[in-house]
């Protein structure tokens, strides 16, 4: 394959800039410099251009040419009838009207703040449409209990409740070794060493417990509701059950919420015992705490009330995140960007909505089952 | 005279600042096959789906059966719902579930049949369409363009409905396929007495299928009638579509061949 050659040669009369060679991408990508220096120079010259020996040129080359001679065909050219269409084509597009680059307003910054306002605002309003939409369902379904979705409830227990088993107990048993480790160096210091199962047992019955199979299970299956439902909604399933006459609340939302509100509840009461079983045997280890006294000391230092609002608390987590995932789901538009998008922002709003919901049982809860 | 399966009337459009419909009024009757043809954006699609009650109207009545869409309760909707079927343009099978599950899915839905009706159900609408019972238990991902339409056209078929409505059903097809689909549509309809509303960009498929046209241009549907009426009218749209080269062959391609 010929490289892309220019050859400048005085003549009377003026210089002559002979081109010959192959002027393609492929060619001219490597030494592009080069050859446009070249041609600045034959250019400043108002040389002839003799392009008569080209062997081949495309947009890429002419490009070059074209911008050396100005944007314009200069007075002395030689060239072939088909590689001068190459270049009447650029001319052609030069004098196609720019597109119109619309003036930023004065008013951008207010606009940006008022058009995110408004989206705020909206999801808001179809959320609070979507928690009455599962009231008229729930609603519906006890008058009508033939209509309840059995199988996708089973579905999604086992799924987003069973599945999540071994990664919870992992989270709960280590969390429960830190947790005690770490107060254990703190109590040595004053003896108070018995106090251990008050730390403990409080703190990951009441507080850790729920929230960390919350974070857990909002990552774990709040994303991959988010994501079936957006799947669905991009290939038209959604549209296709609506046609058919099946309630998408009824058919993929209600089981959703429904079966988060049970599995979490009862993942909290599993995780929070395995956590307590971490903190157990880390006690024994470092505070030679005998596992007998523990079991003992336990019921009577943290109230039965904690393992109530524990386990409400799971409800309320579960039934919030399968909510805020159904919410992003459906509002996937039919691209990947969207569909990514709106994955992250259901499991980033789940969490920070169950951090929300916490502060407010914490405040509605401070009189209710803490000792002293 | 029979009453109208599908009436729109005075129906308006708007996304944004665009009117994509203002004043549009049609009224197909029973037993007909309508084409709903129009230029690319003239919101063909958009009426379909507000058709099958996806999308709500700006403005504007639509009734199939001579009852609306919406209101009264579940079960009406339902119901209602259940006399109709749409074949989507890609498909829309549900991809958790297999073939035969695909077309079961109404059946079960309507919880009045057992397993062994159903399943018998679903044999007869796979041959319907032209598969085979092995075909079956292949999953939505496993066919071919040509065989999802085919398992599509037989789930919207699962329920019996009295009418039919698709979207681009040949699209993405190959000639040959995109003709033999035509034919079992066609050979369905006259079977099963449907009246059949499509949104189609194909002449080939309008010309073979449709007994009546709809024109969708200037936000309404600028001429209702039979091919050879709608082919007199003369509005730029119309030359365009019907009366270029190509669109001729096709139309003489059709008249000859034998069905």
């Amino acid at each position: 394959m010929s490289a892309a050659r220019i050859e400048l040669t005085e003549q009377p009369g003026g210089r002559l800039a002979r081109l010959s060679g192959r002027w393609t991408l492929a060619t001219t990508s490597q030494c592009a410099a080069e050859l446009v220096a070249r041609l600045d120079e034959a250019a400043r010259a108002e040389s002839t251009w003799d392009c008569s020996a080209l062997e081949a040129i495309d947009s890429a080359g002419a490009m070059l040419l074209w911008r050396a001679w100005g944007r314009t065909f200069p007075e002395l050219l030689l060239i072939r009838p088909e590689h001068r269409r190459v270049f009447e084509r650029i001319d052609l597009a030069d004098h196609e009207p720019r597109a119109v680059q619309v003036p930023l307003s004065p008013l951008q910054g207010v606009m940006v703040i008022g058009a995110a306002s408004i989206g705020v605002v909206r999801h808001l309003v179809d959320f609070v449409a979507m928690i009455g939409q599962f009231a008229i369902d729930l609603l519906h379904l006890i008058r009508v209990p033939a209509d309840m979705p059995w199988r996708e409830i089973s579905a999604n227990l086992y799924k987003s409740g069973v599945r999540a088993m071994p990664v919870t107990a992992l989270v709960g048993f280590l969390i429960g070794v830190v947790l005690s480790y770490l107060s254990a160096l703190q109590l040595k210091q004053f003896g108070a060493d018995i106090f251990i199962v008050n730390i403990i047992g409080l703190g990951i019955v009441r507080e850790l417990g729920p929230v960390l199979v919350a974070i857990l299970v909002a990552g774990r299956s709040g994303s991959a509701m988010t994501a079936q439902l957006g799947v669905m909604r991009v290939t038209e399933e959604i549209d296709a059950l609506s046609t058919m006459g099946v309630q998408r609340g009824l058919r993929l939302i209600f089981p959703k919420v429904a079966a988060l509100t049970l599995a979490l509840p009862l993942l909290v009461l599993w995780s929070t015992a395995i956590a307590l079983a971490g903190g157990m045997v880390s006690a024994q280890v470092q505070l030679d705490i005998s596992y007998g006294f523990f079991f003992q000391t336990l019921p009577r230092v943290v109230p039965v009330a904690n393992l109530w609002i524990g386990l409400a608390k799971g409800a309320v987590f579960g039934m919030f995140i399968a909510l805020v995932a159904c919410h992003f789901g459906l509002r996937v538009r039919p691209n990947t960007e969207s569909l990514s998008s709106n994955t992250t922002a259901s499991v980033v709003t789940a969490i920070t909505v169950v951090i929300i919901l916490d502060a407010i049982f914490a405040i509605a809860t401070r009189s209710i089952g803490l000792p002293g | 005279m029979t009453a109208a399966v599908i009436r729109i009337e005075d129906l308006a459009t708007r996304f944004g600042e665009t009117w994509i419909h203002n004043g549009l009024n049609l009224e197909i009757a029973a037993g007909e096959l309508v084409s709903l043809v129009g230029g690319s954006g003239s919101g063909k699609t958009t009426l379909l789906r507000q058709v099958i009650g996806l999308l709500l109207p700006t403005r504007g009545r639509i009734e199939l059966f001579g009852q609306p869409l919406f209101g009264g309760g579940i079960a009406r909707e339902r119901a209602l719902r259940q006399r109709f079927g749409v074949l989507f343009q890609h498909g829309a099978l549900f991809s958790a579930f297999n073939v035969f599950d695909n077309i079961a899915f109404p059946l079960r839905e309507l919880k009045r049949y057992d397993e062994d009706a159903i399943h018998d159900l679903v044999m007869l609408k796979l041959s319907m369409v032209e598969l085979l019972p092995r075909h079956g238990r292949l999953m939505p991902a496993e066919l071919s363009g040509g065989m999802v339409k085919r398992v599509a056209l037989a789930r919207a078929l699962a329920l019996e409905p009295e009418l039919l409505l698709l979207d681009e059903p040949t699209a993405g097809l190959d000639p040959d396929r995109s003709d033999s689909f035509v034919r079992l549509i066609r050979m369905l309809s006259e079977e099963l007495g449907l009246t059949v509303m499509l949104v189609t960009h194909d002449l080939d498929t309008l010309a073979a299928l449709s007994t009546r046209v709809a024109v969708l241009a200037e936000q309404r549907i600028l001429a209702y009638g039979a091919v050879d009426e709608i082919m007199q009218i003369d509005h730029p749209f119309i030359r365009n579509f019907f009366l270029s080269e190509r669109s001729v062959r096709a139309l003489q391609n059709v008249a000859h061949a034998p069905l």
